[in-house]
């Protein structure tokens, strides 16, 4: 028993089903790594939305919007990356516990 | 003649607030000087006033300041002198500016010499108020200064301490043999203040009635509009005045405090407990007049009252020994009298026993001082004796006023007394006219008791501590005019009658003249026979009552006041005691206090959880994001407009 | 219907996919699910008619990002697992499940309601040019022309991030080898040879 097609409330839910996953991740994680990992997995689920929003609308905004933000997760990651590898030179791990250096 | 209100009005008050100045200081003599001047100088003014009043006939009016002034409510600072007044105003100033002298001679030796000038003058000033104002909020504000003051004179020697109760009839706080008068000066200013305060719970429920239904507080509009309420509520407003009047005057069952209140110094009982504080309750009756005549069964209550309290004061006095004591039941008593007078719609009666009362009673009192002074502060007259050899002038001056107060023709007790008599007895009230005239017989009774027990007989103090030597002669001096006005004061009863008969009812009594001279006769006949028996029985026996007799339940009755202290204790303080003792540790510490304890604890705690926010890692700021975004949607979801 | 089929099935394999990327505790296994993930992604832009942007998804992300995240994890000592203790696992599951719901409630009541006009509708570019009209086509003219600034502006983002990251991961970067003569670079030493001199 399908829909008529996939309407954007479809493409909807399934990109805050994703983005939550993502958030669930960033909450949880404590390896760095892990953590931009779940960075990237929310932004693309942005990236989803904002292309069914462009496709059900019949405007191209939503796409452009799209483009942009994969070239800035694209800096971020390259910055990101370079300066956790200088963290985990310094400190041999990269635990996110062992960022920090107040006192709670 | 404004003027002259204001200077006899203010000059206490300046004179208290002077000695304020000194109150911590050691004893300087010119504070007693310089207030009982001002005092003297408040005199003139009201004498000044009363010739005023009573050749023009003319009433002084003022409104000083608007004090409440909120949409319907007007409620000023505002004074009259008319014809009750300025009598009220004569009676406290003399009274009071002797007092003041006398005082300079008993308190000596005190080290709070200016302190007690302070309270006394204050209390002349807060008198003062009470009867010159001119509504019930003013009278109201009077009456709680006479009662404050009469509270730091009675506690004046705060720092004695409280006496232990012990069953022992000699010895025992409660017994009117012993030699304490109550358990101790601040137990009894304290006893005095609150038994008072209760009282006037009932007097302020008859202000808020009387506001309530008429609107204003003025005398003279409260009194043009009362006879347009319904009369059960009138009832309900005399009864509840005359509830704060019971207070003040010490009416049962409000009458433990003014026995008590003699751990004070002596002049204040002599001012406050004999001529000024427990006569308000008798002049807001008068004053309230018209009220009380709307509803005469309040008034026969009332006399009812007066004439229970009468006789059993005079009783509790039979076989008291001490001194004080024995002068505050005759006080009680002739209280008494003057509410009678009041209840049975004679109130210029009442009036008049009132001023010439203060002038023998007072003296009374004064001479008491006198010879506690001489005796080394010795208050059972059964130490005393063969005092009138020591001290003569004092023996005069208190003869003279005991007979006064006996009612002896011609001293002013006759006048006063007698014709309260006659009220009674013309107004077909014979039971309470029988009560009072055995109340006569006793008052004379025990009043020469006291003065054969103090004066003549054997000496019976102890040789080596005590001199007795008669006291300054400025004292005796400022005795001496209110003993001459007890012996002349009734002669103006025409004068006053006249005057005073301007603003209250005059008598409408009718007594046929043989019936007028037997009653005299017979009351006459009495006062004598207590008198020649009180002297009689001394030179016999120099004692009144045996040795069987004092082991008689009756005599112990009497000692013991009737046991109403006891009662009083019993039924009203240790419950109370132990409510307040349940209400601090179960409601005050456990309740109030936890509950502050704990938004305190919670603050707290809540900062200490918070301070994750603060930890620097990652994750936990990340989980702080996650919560906030969390409370964003939520409150985007109740509050914001989704269609 | 088939449009329906390859939803569900690219959408179970992408919440699959990286639902895998944030509860496994290897290393390797998340970005090898993250990877995936990111091809299926670009799979729902291809259903939805924006194919440059999916062939873009493919080049840059799971090209290029991945390849620099697999780069990065040599660095680090990814066989051992990190030890991950969250405090209240259940909280955060709660919370995020609930926020789940409430966006989703969010986005589907005002989007299904409002008339949306669209600015740059698609297929403008056959209206414009009269060219053929595709995605691509339509992508260009519109970047060029209204997203003109922020795609220079982009150019310079990425500039400098790679300068940044060269800075940050370079070593020996004081002097230039370019403008050494032959002699130098032979006299100059290494710094691993200063390092051995030096003990």
């Amino acid at each position: 028993m399908s829909d008529m097609g996939i309407t954007l409330n479809d493409y909807l839910i399934l990109s805050t089903i994703i983005f939550m996953i993502g958030m669930y991740g960033a909450l949880r994680r404590k390896n760095l790594l892990m953590l931009f990992f779940s960075t990237e997995i929310m932004l693309n689920a942005v990236n989803i939305g904002m292309a069914a929003i462009s496709k059900f609308h019949g405007d191209l905004t939503g796409q452009m919007f799209a483009f942009f933000i994969i070239a800035i997760a694209a800096s971020e990651v390259a910055i990101g990356l370079g300066l956790l590898v200088l963290w985990y030179k310094r400190n041999n791990n990269i635990n996110l516990d062992s960022l920090q250096s107040m006192k709670g | 003649m404004e003027s002259y209100l204001y200077i006899a009005l203010f000059a206490p008050l300046v004179g208290s607030l002077f000695a304020t100045l000194f109150s911590n200081s050691p004893k300087k003599l010119f504070v007693g000087v310089i207030t009982s001047a001002l005092l003297i100088v408040s005199l003139i003014a009201s004498i000044t006033l009363l010739m005023d009043v009573y050749l023009t006939e003319t009433i002084v009016h003022v409104r000083m300041l608007d004090w409440i002034v909120i949409g319907n409510v007007d409620i000023p600072f505002g004074f009259v002198v008319d014809q009750v007044s300025v009598v009220m105003m004569v009676v406290v100033t003399i009274v009071s500016a002797m007092v003041h002298i006398h005082s300079i001679g008993y308190m000596d030796h005190d080290k709070s010499f200016n302190r007690f000038f302070a309270w006394l003058s204050a209390f002349v000033f807060s008198m003062m108020i009470l009867v010159m104002s001119d509504n019930f909020a003013g009278l109201f504000i009077g009456w709680e200064g006479v009662g404050l003051c009469s509270w730091g004179l009675i506690g004046f020697w705060y720092h004695k301490e409280d006496i232990k109760r012990s069953k022992n009839i000699e010895e025992s706080p409660y017994s009117t043999l012993s030699p304490y008068s109550s358990k101790s000066p601040s137990w009894a200013a304290n006893e005095a203040f609150i038994m008072n305060r209760v009282a006037d719970l009932g007097m302020l429920i008859g202000m808020f009635l009387i506001f309530w239904n008429i609107g204003s507080l003025q005398y003279n509009e409260v009194f043009s509009k009362i006879g347009t309420l319904d009369h059960g509520l009138i009832v309900a407003i005399a009864a509840f005045l005359f509830i704060g009047a019971m207070g003040k005057s010490a009416q049962f069952p409000f009458n433990t405090w003014l026995a008590n209140a003699m751990e004070g110094p002596t002049p204040v009982s002599a001012l406050i407990h004999a001529a000024t504080m427990v006569t308000a309750g008798v002049y807001l009756v008068i004053r309230a007049n018209e009220i009380f005549t709307v509803v005469p069964e309040v008034g026969y209550f009332i006399a009812s009252l007066g004439a229970f309290v009468a006789l059993g004061a005079a009783s509790m006095a039979l076989v008291a020994t001490n001194m004080k004591k024995i002068i505050a039941f005759s006080t009680l008593s002739q209280l008494g009298y003057m509410f009678v007078a009041a209840g049975l719609g004679a109130y210029w009666v009442a009036l008049f026993h009132l001023a010439t009362h203060a002038f023998f009673k007072s003296v009374l009192f004064l001479g008491a001082g006198n010879v506690m002074h001489a005796t080394n502060d010795e208050i059972n007259i059964k130490k005393m004796g063969g005092l009138a050899k020591h001290m003569p002038q004092t023996a005069l001056i208190m003869t003279i006023a005991s007979v006064a107060l006996a009612g002896i023709f011609p001293l002013a007790g006759f006048f006063s007394k007698d014709l309260i008599l006659e009220v009674a007895y013309g107004s077909h009230a014979y039971i309470l006219w029988t009560v009072l005239w055995i109340t006569a017989g006793l008052t004379a009774f025990y009043s020469f008791r006291l003065v054969m027990y103090v004066f003549h007989g054997k000496e019976n103090y102890d040789h080596n501590k005590v001199h007795p030597h008669e006291t300054y002669p400025f004292v005796i001096a400022a005795m001496t005019p209110l003993a001459i006005l007890a012996i002349c004061a009734g002669w103006f009863e025409h004068q006053f009658v006249e005057m005073v008969t301007k603003v209250l009812p005059p008598l409408d009594i009718h007594v046929s003249s043989l019936t007028f001279y037997s009653l005299i006769a017979v009351t006459t006949a009495i006062a004598l026979g207590g008198i020649i028996f009180a002297v009689v029985k001394f030179k016999k026996d120099g004692t009144y009552y045996s040795e069987q007799m004092k082991d008689r339940l009756c005599y112990k009755i009497l000692a013991n006041q009737y046991y109403l202290p006891h009662f009083w204790e019993a039924a009203v303080t240790k419950p109370y005691a132990k409510l307040s003792e349940f209400s601090w540790k179960e409601l005050d510490l456990k309740i109030i206090d936890a509950i502050v304890d704990g938004i305190a604890k919670g603050i707290y705690g809540g900062g200490e959880a918070g301070t994750s926010m603060q930890s620097g890692n990652l994750s936990k700021a990340l989980k702080w994001m996650g919560i906030g975004i969390f409370i964003l949607v939520i409150l985007v979801v109740a509050f914001g407009n989704l269609k | 219907m088939f449009e329906v089929v390859a939803f569900y099935l690219f959408a179970f394999l992408t919440i699959a996919m990286f639902t895998v990327t944030v509860i496994t505790k290897n290393a390797l296994y998340a970005l090898s699910s993250l990877a995936a993930g990111m091809i299926f992604i670009s799979a729902f832009f291809f259903l939805l008619g924006a194919e440059f942007l999916g062939a873009v998804q493919i080049v840059v992300y799971t090209g290029a990002v991945m390849a620099l995240y697999a780069f990065g994890m040599m660095f680090f000592d990814s066989i051992n697992d990190v030890k991950e203790s969250v405090a209240n696992p259940r909280l955060t599951f709660i919370m995020t499940g609930i926020i789940a719901l409430l966006v989703v409630a969010i986005f589907v009541a005002p989007i299904v309601g409002a008339n949306i006009t669209a600015q740059y509708p698609v297929g403008m570019a056959a209206n414009l040019y009269g060219t053929i009209d595709g995605n691509a086509q339509d992508v260009g003219v519109v970047l060029f022309t209204k997203y003109l600034v922020p795609f220079e502006v982009a150019a310079v983002m990425l500039l400098v991030a790679m300068i940044g990251g060269i800075i940050l991961a370079g070593k020996k970067m004081d002097i230039s080898i370019t403008q050494l003569s032959e002699q130098e670079i032979d006299n100059h030493k290494t710094d691993t040879e200063i390092a051995k001199d030096i003990k």
